[in-house]
């Protein structure tokens, strides 16, 4: 069996260092195998979340080799071995504890985001009769499993540190999903502008990048949210008939 | 003994996947103050591992289906150990609640004239899950997230509850401690809701993760109640098997309900050599009418891979250790084939199922729709649980409720697939309900200072232990003697053994040591787990040396055939007055005759 050796960023509030840990690998092993390895074995209050290591639940996010990364998904076969696979917490976010950050900042955000207004059921059975292809244009939203990788690679975040202005690519993405969403009847295109500062987005797509779902953040969700918020407040055709109609459209 | 962080609400709900989430908007719908405490952050518990679908026979699919077939179909799957009344409200009351969550914000797949589509699964007449591709969990707990954010639920995430507190017989709160900075808290509450799911955690391969440590099935125990069924583990026939890092994680039983087939290493379709005598007369007769039927033939029977998942997880079993296994020992799973079938396969096989797609590409380096699968068992469910009242889900501890996969009663000896996700909604709901009217009814109970005080004491115990028992080292053997001596297949001299080795392992979890602060530190809370993984593997081993026969997920090698004897009775574990584990065989009261006519018609 071989051996790779895994440097963790360990320590609390910031302070902290890299260690090194040597630690025994096998075929198929992904990075939060060889992480629970050296738990158990050398480092029991070694800090780490984690749920469903499938993919599924978005709570294993790191930073590995400096990429954003979810670690369950990460196979150790797709890395170089022959030197240490670095392993570091989120930076955009306040650091707690060896690779767990503080990310209660996403649940705060999401709370502003005016929440789903379903309009009148029209079926007869008092339920809504929606096509297939309706629904499949939210769908790829709504597959966001929560890790926020898109948030900590966000320059705007990550770099600017705006997180008063501007509420990140995953809710972008949310808001997408609501403003998308065919029962909806909700506006928040104003909100997007102001509150939510879609402006600040200068469509780097590093987001899309690193998305573990496949979302096409930028293309699918940011720019059509962005053509909305052109379309209400700074194309003049609509500009002068609001002010003519004084209507929120 | 200091003073702790103490929070007061009307309605305490332990655990944040599907069941309790909707308890808590229940409460919060009656008025309640509620809170919510969650061992992980919210969003993330097991409901989002759920792929298959939420079963509600709302007929969209095949207008034959009511709740009258959906409660004979769980009543036969769980063996008739039942609680026939929960089957009632479960299957009458599935419908509305699927139909809630569309009205906010969840969107299912449709049939082609815009409802709800539904699919075809193991143990269901008709087409009855209501789905979103292979990834329904996460559209319902997201869906409940999202809504449930918005009605002033106060959540704790990231917090463990040790004890449940008590003022006489009545619940009084619970005590635990947060995660981040190792703080005890006290929650007073006038009710407690338990939904805290299931106990995979105590064996080796299991598609469950770190929290399932059967801390509501512990803590209920603990405090009084009664628990039922215990002896019923569900383990899911298809879990991934190589490479070995992902043992156990689950391939969803969507993949046959698409059409995928279970074959040997001699290509052998080994599931139509075992069909048992219960359903006989609805299973295919041929391998072309089992593919009619997952592409929505009304006229055909289903294929034999669509069997109730213990049948079909003994059948793999058996072709493994008979030498037909799979070259990492497992069978193959095959949705490939179809290509055979239908035009553009692979298209769609990524389209209905993109998870699997996906999860297999990931981890496996495997293209599902050009090569087969190989699966093999994981220990997937706890049918068993708190003994609740069906209508109120309250346990024999006046304000103590339980929800989802820690209560018992709807499944009997085996869950079909699609009732878990339908059970968090409809007892979910129910148990908020009722835990909010007995708020209104009852005052705060009184706390027991000292009991808190001993209860920290305990807690704190690892960091002052210098013993090198390592807690991660516990739990690993306890998962070894769990998955081999009461796993699949049972006999009574490898669980005497098991308790054995369980008694060793109490004890030395009475000796572990931890390291570092109080501080996120996983060793600690680990070490603190134990107690509820041990107390709750001890109650499976009891239960299932009691049951001297082979039923729904219960098989002993020993007794390999159902016995009569056994069929009008729950085992029920209540911890005696020595702290000994009392068991007893509860007779299931005798069925509302509406609902026996139901069954014989429905046979």
């Amino acid at each position: 069996m071989a051996t790779a050796t895994f440097r963790i960023w360990r320590g609390e509030k910031g302070q902290g260092k890299l260690q090194d840990f040597p630690t025994e690998v096998s075929a198929g092993m992904v990075v939060l195998d060889a992480v629970h390895q050296i738990q158990a074995e050398q480092a029991g209050d070694l800090a780490v979340r984690w749920n469903c290591k499938a993919g599924k639940c978005g709570s294993c996010s790191a930073e590995i080799n400096g990429m954003p990364k979810l670690m369950c998904m990460t196979r150790l076969n797709t890395l170089p071995l022959d030197r240490p696979v670095t392993v570091e917490p989120m930076k955009a976010f306040p650091h707690l504890k060896d690779l767990v950050t503080d990310v209660s900042w996403n649940y705060a955000v999401k709370k502003r985001i005016p929440k789903f207004q379903p309009r009148q059921p029209d079926a007869p059975d008092g339920t809504w009769r929606i096509a297939q292809e309706d629904v499949e244009r939210v769908q790829e939203f709504r597959k966001c499993i929560e890790c926020y990788l898109c948030q900590d690679v966000c320059h705007v975040l990550r770099d600017h540190h705006m997180h008063e202005q501007f509420i990140g690519p995953r809710f972008l993405v949310y808001a997408a999903a609501l403003e998308m969403h065919p029962l909806d009847v909700g506006d928040r295109v104003e909100a997007l502008r102001k509150e939510f500062g879609i402006g600040l987005c200068n469509i780097t797509k590093c987001c899309t990048k690193v998305c573990p779902e496949n979302i096409t953040i930028t293309d699918n969700a940011i720019i059509p949210l962005k053509e909305r918020v052109v379309d209400r407040f700074f194309d003049p055709l609509s500009k002068l008939f609001r002010v003519f109609s004084n209507s929120k459209r | 003994m200091g003073e702790y962080i103490t929070h007061e609400h009307d309605v305490l709900i332990i655990g944040a996947g599907g069941a309790g989430l909707r308890a808590a908007i229940e409460v919060s719908a009656a008025g309640g103050k509620v809170a919510v405490i969650s061992k992980s952050l919210l969003g993330k518990a097991h409901t989002v591992m759920a792929e298959g679908g939420v079963a509600a026979a709302m007929g969209n699919v095949d207008d034959r289906d009511n709740w009258r077939v959906h409660f004979a179909d769980t009543m036969r799957g769980g063996q008739y150990l039942n609680d026939w009344r929960m089957a009632e409200l479960h299957a009458k009351e599935a419908p509305a609640r699927v139909r809630e969550l569309e009205a906010w914000g969840a969107l299912f797949d449709r049939t082609s004239d815009g409802r709800i589509l539904q699919r075809n699964f193991g143990g269901h007449r008709y087409p009855r899950l209501a789905h979103v591709g292979d990834r329904t969990g996460l559209e319902m707990i997201r869906t409940l997230q999202d809504h449930g954010i918005h009605l002033g639920l106060d959540v704790f995430m990231e917090h463990t509850v040790v004890t449940l507190l008590k003022d006489g017989g009545r619940i009084a709160g619970a005590f635990g401690y947060d995660r981040e900075r190792g703080r005890f808290h006290l929650f007073r509450a006038k009710a407690v809701v338990l939904a805290t799911g299931g106990i995979g955690r105590a064996f080796k391969i299991t598609s469950n993760s770190w929290e399932y440590t059967g801390d509501g099935h512990s803590l209920a125990y603990h405090a009084g109640a009664a628990l039922m069924d215990m002896e019923f583990v569900q383990f899911h026939p298809t879990g991934m098997i190589w490479p070995p890092s992902v043992r156990g994680i689950l391939v969803t039983e969507g993949v046959r309900g698409e059409g995928g087939v279970l074959r040997n290493r001699n290509g052998e379709r080994f599931m139509f050599q075992d069909i048992p005598p219960l359903y006989v007369n609805s299973t295919a007769d041929t391998e072309e009418e089992g593919w009619r039927y997952t592409q929505g033939d009304k006229n055909a029977k289903r294929p034999p891979e669509l069997l109730t998942r213990d049948h079909v997880a003994r059948c793999i079993r058996r072709e493994v250790r008979e030498g037909r296994g799979s070259p990492h020992g497992g069978v193959l799973l095959d949705i490939a084939w179809i290509k055979e079938r239908i035009p553009n396969a692979a298209e769609h096989i990524k389209k209905k199922l993109p998870s699997m797609y996906h999860q297999f590409k990931q981890l496996a380096d495997i293209d599902i729709t050009q090569e087969p699968m190989e699966v093999g068992p994981t220990t997937h469910y706890m049918m068993g649980g708190v003994k609740v009242d069906a209508d109120s889900q309250m346990s024999d501890v006046a304000g103590l409720f339980a929800a989802g996969e820690c209560a018992a009663g709807l499944h009997g000896a085996n869950r079909l697939g699609g009732n878990s996700l339908s059970d968090l909604l409809v007892f979910g709901k129910r148990a908020g309900e009722y835990a909010a009217a007995y708020a209104k009814q009852n005052a705060l109970g009184a706390v027991n200072r000292d009991e808190l005080g001993s209860a920290e004491k305990w807690a704190l115990q690892p960091f002052e232990r210098k013993g090198s028992d390592n807690p991660y080292a516990v739990q690993h053997t306890l998962q070894d003697v769990m998955q081999e001596l009461v796993g699949i297949v049972r006999q009574e001299q490898e669980m005497l053994q098991a308790l054995e080795r369980i008694r060793e392992l109490n004890a030395a979890s009475e000796r572990v040591s931890v390291n570092g602060n109080r501080e996120y530190n996983a060793g600690w809370h680990t070490a603190l787990d134990l107690q509820s993984l041990l107390t709750v593997s001890e109650i499976v081993t009891r239960s299932a040396l009691q049951r001297k026969e082979s039923r729904g997920a219960h098989f002993r090698d020993d007794f390999p055939a159902k016995d009569k004897r056994y069929d009008g009775f729950n085992i029920v574990v209540r911890k005696g007055a020595g702290g000994e584990m009392q068991l007893t065989r509860e007779p299931i009261p005798p069925m509302r005759e509406d609902l026996q006519q139901i069954i014989q018609e429905m046979k």
